[in-house]
This record gives structure tokens, C-alpha cells and sequence, in this order.
């Protein structure tokens, strides 16, 4: 187990190094969009006497280096600083919008997950017959389409032929859980849709690999049924590929959402990131995207442990 | 009645309620429907005219919104700003649904001889969310807000002229210009222009989001949505709904469903491209109302080709404006004459005869020029208006008939304001309704205008523009309009395809007055405290 935390702290610590590469990245990038905060805020209102006070309001006339030494200085201390369109905190504009991000992806992880998994393991189990190839056809269709498109089609069938489920996911802070999920539910199957396939054919792929094995040869020589190969000799050593390929898709579930979204008027941190680059929001920007580097380096450190924790060679490395 | 003809009925009424047929014609098309004369009397008194009723939660969707929006009138640009504004703050003047001007916060207000001194009458009954009667301190603060070296405000420049603002009394504000302004009290109904409470040291308290307004902010989060409830104290007549809701929409997919199931009652955009569509719906009213809103083409007047007015006018006769206004608008716009005055606003000059499509006399322009087979790049961007690039590809095909080549330059639609307009010689731009031609010419049109974008320098232009501004007596302005419209539209550097319409629409069980006002979407933005339910 000494090797595990060793490995964790090491991976943390490079984490941190990447996430300062990815801010001083982000930083430079929002510089080099064409024109600034004040020209984006002002619009086509801005003559320069206007822009030059904003610009001298918000500290903008100083050098680059400068206001990213002095962001960082502020980050590195848990301040990261203010919005410089609205002057609210960036913690308090952002927490608020990462929660709902939060929710829909575990209420999308937690149907697809089991799913994509199950349908994996019966799509081996059952390879190559009609059931097969409709799962694979199906959910090859849905990963396959845009997103948006998707969610029209949905919104098509469930919210106006049908009015099943609202069309709009506007959240307000008197609803009850239930209704929260009813009002969610769309935008919810529209990523379970999107991220089903990949998860169920590395599971089918990962289970089907080994069942040339000699091991599960000789189980199956020894009369053991068809399900409990694939459940209990099959699985256990194909768990790795699998870890990785869910944290893959949570991973996305949090930072690749902006257009269902925008799709369903959901009030996540897509929309805000988005918005914030337009009006060159450097601050807000920084934070989203620091978000989300740290997303995917916190599910790739936890799929990699759970590879390890899942092998027993692994585990005990020579 | 059968069903299909009690839809009828509901059509016609709903024409009806939003002006777009009169009684005489409701009454003929209901009789024809199959009503007694009797009924139908009955009908219009009853649906079309119905008297507004108080009750319900108006949930209103709006195109365009970011999260990055503040209540700093300042810097009011998004529609949710603006439309926000108009519901929970007031403005000093505002402009009726019959597109006069009428009173807010300011009861009454007179000019001097000259209109170059203007006394502004406070309603003594307005009071803000918080319980505090509205004063001159506050007007004034919210005035001055936008002026002084170190504003941010964008409506910096209107108040250009305005050198001093002082009370009289805690119920009169007097504003003093450097010269006559009969705009003045149209002006102030200038979005920008919120009245917010004062702070002691003479600037707005503009954070805490109180208003004088008909409904008070009770929540919300822009780009996200806002609940609002009626200020009992408002000074206003109106503001039917109990509760309103103001939601961002700006997907026009997400935005149109929500007003096919049901989940709001209005919406502030419909995409013309399905505006046919959605009109087959019996339960949606589409409201289609010419704006003062315009899409321009400036070109460079400082800059060759276009420093010669031949080459100007050959440009403007080189476009077919009912082939744009048809392909791009799908009808849903007023045609251009190349003066920047729409028939929405006052004073407009009616029988300047119409610029027409004419390819050969626009050759024949170019050769008196010696500018044979012209080449110049138009500037534009997708975000400028929706078909702004395919208008740009159709207007270089027309052009091509006069021996003009038009190369269209899809610009990024990121900065476009700060790197395209008033910097590339011939581009493509939107501009939003403006109340009076006055406040228009002055911004864009006048020689020395931060925002002249076609860098036009006309002597008699500026010398009528200054005249027309401090007279008062209305027949002689309207003279002096026509004079302007004249120059502009034969000397002028900007090419005007059309004027686009307001296309909004609500669900039939929402009331409107007869009359919309059209300085916004949704009468002049004022949807929440002017409809109500019928129902």
C-alpha cells in the first residue's frame, strides 16, 4: 500500500505542475483574442476615452506579466480574485454553476455507468447474435450524432409530441428532488446516449479479449455455465480498460457538456465559460478551466489506482 | 360553431388585439365566418379589446443574455439588461404604445425659448423597492452617472452636451445644454438612462439592483433567470401580472419549444426562418412590427473609391433591396432609402422617392467617375445580423450587374466592434432602434460623431442637423428632417438595405394592448407591466 500513496502523492504533485502550465496557457490565450475586456464589455458603445477608463478601473494597463504574477500570487493563496465584468467573487460565480454541472453528471454516471457495464457484459455473453448487433447499432448511432441533435430529437419526441418532460431544464431553488430530476431528465438521456457505446464496447472488446485465454478454456472444460465465466474469471482481469474508459466519459460528462447546455438552457459551467471568454473575463476563464484540468487529472489518478487496486499483479509489483 | 372556425375566430382576434386588423375588418371577416353581426360586436368587445386583468406569473424568454451582465445601467447592452431595466427600474420619459412620449418618473417637463434649458417635473408618488421616495438627488445621480472624465458609460456620448444638471427643490431637476436639444425628453428614455438610488456623494447605488420600477427583483442569476414580484407602490398604471419570470433563451430552438409546450408565455425573438411555421400554430401569436432598428453599409468617405459620390450612389443603386428583404428577412423588414430615419420614429418624411435596383444607371455613375469595373472588399460576420454573410454573397451578385465586384470578407465574429466597424473602409453593421432621427444622425451621422462610421462630412447636413435639434415648433423640424433625409440618401456614405421588423410572439392566452410600442421587442420592452392574461 506504500506504493499506492507514493504513487498518489506523485501524481498530485505532477498534477500541480500541469495545472500551472494549463493557467499560464490559458492566460496567454485569452490575451491574444482581439480586443479586450473593455472593448467586449462596451461593444459597439465604446469610444476611447471610455475604454481607457475601464481599462485603467479594472488595472488593465498594466503589462501581462504583471496582472499574471498578481493573479497567481492571489491563487496560489485560495483568492482567485474577482470577476472583472461584474466584480463578484469567482468562487461565488462559479460554485453555484459547478453544482449544477456536479448533479446532472452524476445523474447522467450513475444510469449510464451500470448500463453501458451490464450491456457490455450480455453483448459478450451474447456476442454476435440479433441482440448484439441492435445494442451495438443503437448506441453506435447515438455516440455517433452530434449532441445538440440529440437533445432536438428528444425534445422532439418527449417534450412536444409527447409532453412528457419539459422542454427547458430552468432550475428554481423551491423545487423538490423529484421534480428536479423530471426537469433534468432530458438533458440527463441526451449524455447517457452520448457516452453509453463507448463504455459498453470496451467492456464487450475487454471481455471478449480474454475469453481465448487458456485460463477460461479450462473453466469452461470444467462445465462451468456461460455467465459465470464472463462474471467471475472474465471481469475481475478486465477491469482496468474499463476504469479507464468510465473515467474517460465522467471526465467528459463535467467538461464536454457546454452544448447540451445550451440545448436545454441548463445553468451549468459550459455556459459560463463560454460567455466569460467572449467578454474576455480572464479570471472567470482561469478558474473554469483549471476546473477542468483538474477533473480530468483527479478521474486519470483515480482510474489508474483503481487498475492497480483491481490487479493483484499490479499490486504487487516485483 | 365547429372548431375549426372557433380557431378562426381566435386568429382574427388575436390580429385584432395586436393591431394588425381594425374592428371594421374583424367584424366583416367574423361575419364571414359564419358569426351573426351581433356576436361578432359581441366578440370584439369581449376578445379583441379585452380589458386587461390582474393575476398570474408572466414567464417571458429572452434571446439575448450572458453571465457576464450587471445591473450597471452603464453598461446596459444585453437584452436581458436592457429588458430588466424596463421592468424593474424607470426612466425619466417613456415612449407609448402609440409611439408618442409620455410621462415615468418625470410628470411634466418644459424647455426654454431655445430648448437649451429643460426643467423636469418629478411624480412625487414614485418611490423605490425600498420604500424611499424617488428625489431630484437620484435622478440627478443617475444622470450624471453617465458623464465626467472618468465614466465607463457607453451613453457617455449622449449627454455630450449637457453642462450642468442642478435641482430645484427635492422634486425638480433642471438640465442645462450647450445648446437647444428638443430631443431632450425623448433622449431620456434612452435604456441607459435607469433612475437608481443615489449615495451620499452624488454617485448610484446601482449594486443592490433596487428600482422605482413596476415589479421588484426578489432573485436570479443573469444569464439564467429572474423572479420578480409587483412593487405596490408603483407610479405607473398597469403591471397586470402578479408575478413575472425573466428567462435566457438564447438558443432560438430551446427558446421556440419553450413557447410551443408552454413553458413561457412570450418570447422576445422568433427566427424568421420558422416564423411561417409557427404562425400555423393556433396557440402562438407572432407580433411583426417595423423597428427603427436598421442594418447599415457604411463606406469610408475619406477613403478612394469612395470619396466620390458617383462611386457612393453607383454602390447603392447596385443593390436589388426587395430581392434581400425577401431572401434575408423573409419579409420581415421596411426597405431601405439610405437615410438612416425609419417610419418608425417621428417625424419621418414621407414621399422621398425610393432607390430602386438599377444596374445600368450605376454603370453609368462609375464611368463619370472613371471607376470602370470596380473592385472593394465588404467586411462582415455572421453575428451582425442573422444572414448578415449571405446578404453580403447576395449583394455582390446584384452588384455584379453593374460591373462592380464586391469580394465579401467574413470577419471573426469576436470583436467585431472593435476591429471591423469604423476601421475597415466598407463593412456591414446593425444598429438597435433609436427614439427620435435626431439622437441617429447625431451619433452616426454627424461630421465629427465618435461613431461617424462613414466618416461623411457634410457642411449643410451639420448646419441643419444643429437647427433642427433646438427647434421646437414641429412642421419646421419635420421640414428640416426631410432636407437631412435628402442629403444623406444622395450625398451620404452609408447604404441602407432595409430597416428590420420586431418579430416576437406570445401564447394566445396572453393580452396585449392595440397599439405595440416599437422601440423594442415586446412593446418597448415593456411586456411585463403592459399585457396581462386573458385567461
Amino acid at each position: 500500500m506504500g506504493d499506492i500513496t507514493r504513487l498518489i502523492l506523485k501524481r498530485l504533485g505532477l498534477g500541480l505542475v500541469t495545472i500551472l502550465v494549463v493557467s499560464v496557457l490559458i492566460f496567454f490565450a485569452v490575451e491574444l483574442l482581439p480586443g479586450d475586456i473593455a472593448q467586449a464589455v462596451l461593444g459597439q458603445g465604446a469610444t476611447e476615452e471610455t475604454v481607457a477608463a475601464m481599462r485603467e478601473q479594472l488595472g488593465l494597463d498594466r503589462p501581462a506579466f504583471v496582472r499574471y504574477f498578481d493573479w497567481l500570487g492571489g491563487a496560489a493563496t485560495g483568492d482567485f480574485g474577482v470577476s472583472l465584468v461584474s466584480g463578484e467573487r469567482v468562487s461565488e460565480a462559479i460554485s453555484g454553476r459547478f453544482a449544477h454541472t456536479l448533479f446532472l453528471a452524476s445523474y447522467a454516471a450513475v444510469i449510464a455507468v451500470p448500463i453501458s457495464i451490464l450491456l457490455g457484459v450480455f453483448t459478450a455473453l451474447y456476442r454476435n447474435t440479433i441482440f448484439d448487433r441492435v445494442a451495438n447499432v443503437l448506441t453506435l448511432s447515438t455516440i455517433s450524432s452530434p449532441e445538440f441533435f440529440l437533445g432536438y430529437i428528444l425534445i422532439l419526441f418527449l417534450a412536444v409530441r409527447v409532453t412528457m418532460f419539459p422542454a427547458i431544464a430552468s432550475l428554481s431553488s423551491d423545487m423538490t428532488f423529484l421534480e428536479l430530476l423530471h426537469r433534468t431528465f432530458l438533458p440527463m438521456l441526451t449524455l447517457v446516449l452520448v457516452v453509453t457505446a463507448h463504455m459498453m464496447r470496451m467492456t464487450r472488446a475487454a471481455i471478449i479479449n480474454l475469453l481465448a485465454s487458456p485460463y477460461i478454456e479450462m473453466a469452461r472444460l470444467k462445465g462451468t455455465p456461460p455467465w459465470k465465466v464472463i462474471v467471475k474469471h472474465a471481469l475481475p482481469n478486465a477491469w482496468a480498460p474499463i476504469i479507464n474508459v468510465v473515467a474517460l466519459n465522467l471526465a467528459y460528462l463535467i467538461t464536454g457538456v457546454v452544448l447540451v447546455e445550451v440545448v436545454f438552457v441548463y445553468p451549468g459551467i459550459g455556459q459560463l465559460l463560454v460567455d466569460a471568454v467572449a467578454k474576455r473575463d480572464f479570471p472567470i476563464v482561469q478558474a473554469c478551466c483549471l476546473i477542468f484540468a483538474a477533473t480530468f487529472i483527479l478521474l486519470n489518478l483515480a482510474a489508474d489506482v483503481g487498475s492497480i487496486l483491481t490487479n493483484p499483479r499490479l499490486r504487487h509489483p516485483k | 360553431m365547429t372548431l375549426k372556425d372557433k380557431s378562426l375566430i381566435n386568429r382574427i382576434a388575436a390580429a385584432a388585439r395586436t393591431g394588425r386588423i381594425s374592428r371594421r375588418d374583424f367584424i366583416h371577416t367574423s361575419i364571414a365566418a359564419g358569426l351573426t353581426a351581433t356576436t361578432a360586436t359581441g366578440l370584439w368587445t369581449t376578445k379583441a379589446a379585452a380589458q386587461p386583468k390582474s393575476g398570474g406569473t408572466f414567464r417571458w424568454g429572452l434571446h439575448d443574455g450572458n453571465t457576464t451582465d450587471t445591473h450597471d445601467p452603464g453598461s446596459y447592452v444585453t437584452r436581458q439588461m436592457i429588458y430588466l431595466a424596463h421592468t424593474h427600474r424607470s426612466y425619466l420619459t417613456m415612449i407609448n404604445g402609440d409611439g408618442s412620449l409620455g410621462p415615468d418618473i418625470a410628470d411634466s417637463w418644459s424647455a426654454s425659448a431655445d430648448a437649451s434649458e429643460w426643467t423636469f417635473e418629478i411624480n412625487q408618488n414614485a418611490s423605490f423597492h425600498s420604500g424611499k421616495k424617488v428625489t431630484a438627488d437620484d435622478v440627478i445621480a443617475s444622470l450624471n452617472h453617465h458623464r465626467g472624465d472618468d465614466t465607463t458609460s457607453a451613453a457617455k456620448a449622449l449627454l455630450a452636451d449637457v453642462v450642468e444638471i442642478t435641482k430645484d427643490g427635492d422634486y425638480t431637476v433642471k438640465i442645462a445644454l450647450t445648446g437647444g436639444n428638443a430631443d431632450l425628453p425623448w433622449l431620456m428614455t434612452d435604456y441607459h438612462f435607469a433612475i437608481c438610488p443615489a449615495n451620499d456623494d452624488g454617485s448610484i447605488n446601482w449594486q443592490s439592483a433596487d428600482g422605482t420600477g413596476p415589479y421588484k427583483i426578489d432573485g436570479g442569476d443573469f444569464g439564467v433567470q429572474w423572479q420578480l414580484s409587483r412593487h405596490d407602490g408603483w407610479h405607473g398604471e398597469g403591471a397586470w401580472f402578479d408575478k413575472v419570470e425573466v428567462i435566457v433563451l438564447n438558443d432560438p430552438n430551446a427558446r421556440q419549444t419553450a413557447l410551443v409546450t408552454g413553458d413561457v408565455d412570450a418570447v422576445s425573438l422568433i427566427e424568421l426562418k420558422t416564423m411561417a411555421l409557427m404562425q400555423r400554430d393556433p396557440n402562438i401569436n407572432i407580433i411583426n412590427i417595423p423597428s427603427a432598428g436598421a442594418i447599415t453599409m457604411p463606406m469610408h468617405c475619406n477613403k478612394a473609391p469612395f470619396d466620390n459620390a458617383d462611386v457612393r450612389n453607383a454602390m447603392k443603386l447596385a443593390m436589388n433591396r426587395d430581392e434581400i428583404i425577401e431572401k434575408i428577412a423573409f419579409g420581415a423588414a421596411t426597405k431601405g432609402n439610405d437615410f438612416h430615419h425609419s417610419p418608425a420614429q417621428p417625424y419621418w418624411p414621407e414621399g422621398i422617392e425610393q432607390r430602386e435596383y438599377d444596374p445600368d444607371q450605376a454603370k453609368s455613375l462609375l464611368k463619370k467617375a472613371g471607376a470602370e469595373g470596380l473592385t472593394v472588399n465588404l467586411s462582415t460576420a455572421d453575428s451582425v445580423y442573422a444572414g448578415a454573410v449571405d446578404m453580403a454573397v447576395l449583394y455582390a451578385e446584384q452588384a455584379k450587374a453593374a460591373g462592380i465586384t464586391v469580394n465579401v470578407v467574413r470577419e471573426p465574429n469576436d470583436g467585431y466592434y472593435s476591429d471591423v466597424w469604423l476601421v475597415k473602409p466598407f463593412s456591414l453593421v446593425s444598429w438597435g432602434a433609436r427614439p427620435t432621427p435626431d439622437v441617429m444622425y447625431t451619433l452616426a451621422y454627424k461630421s465629427d460623431a465618435a461613431w461617424n462610421e462613414s466618416y461623411w462630412v457634410n457642411d449643410r447636413f451639420n448646419e441643419v442637423l444643429i437647427q433642427a435639434k433646438g427647434e421646437l415648433n414641429d412642421e419646421l423640424r419635420a421640414e428640416m428632417y426631410r432636407e437631412m433625409a435628402m442629403l444623406a440618401r444622395d450625398d451620404g456614405g452609408t447604404i441602407i438595405p432595409f430597416f428590420n421588423n420586431f418579430v416576437f410572439a406570445n401564447r394566445a392566452n396572453v393580452g396585449t394592448p392595440e397599439q405595440l410600442a416599437a422601440s423594442w421587442e415586446c412593446d418597448g420592452a415593456r411586456a411585463a407591466s403592459r399585457w396581462w392574461f386573458t385567461g
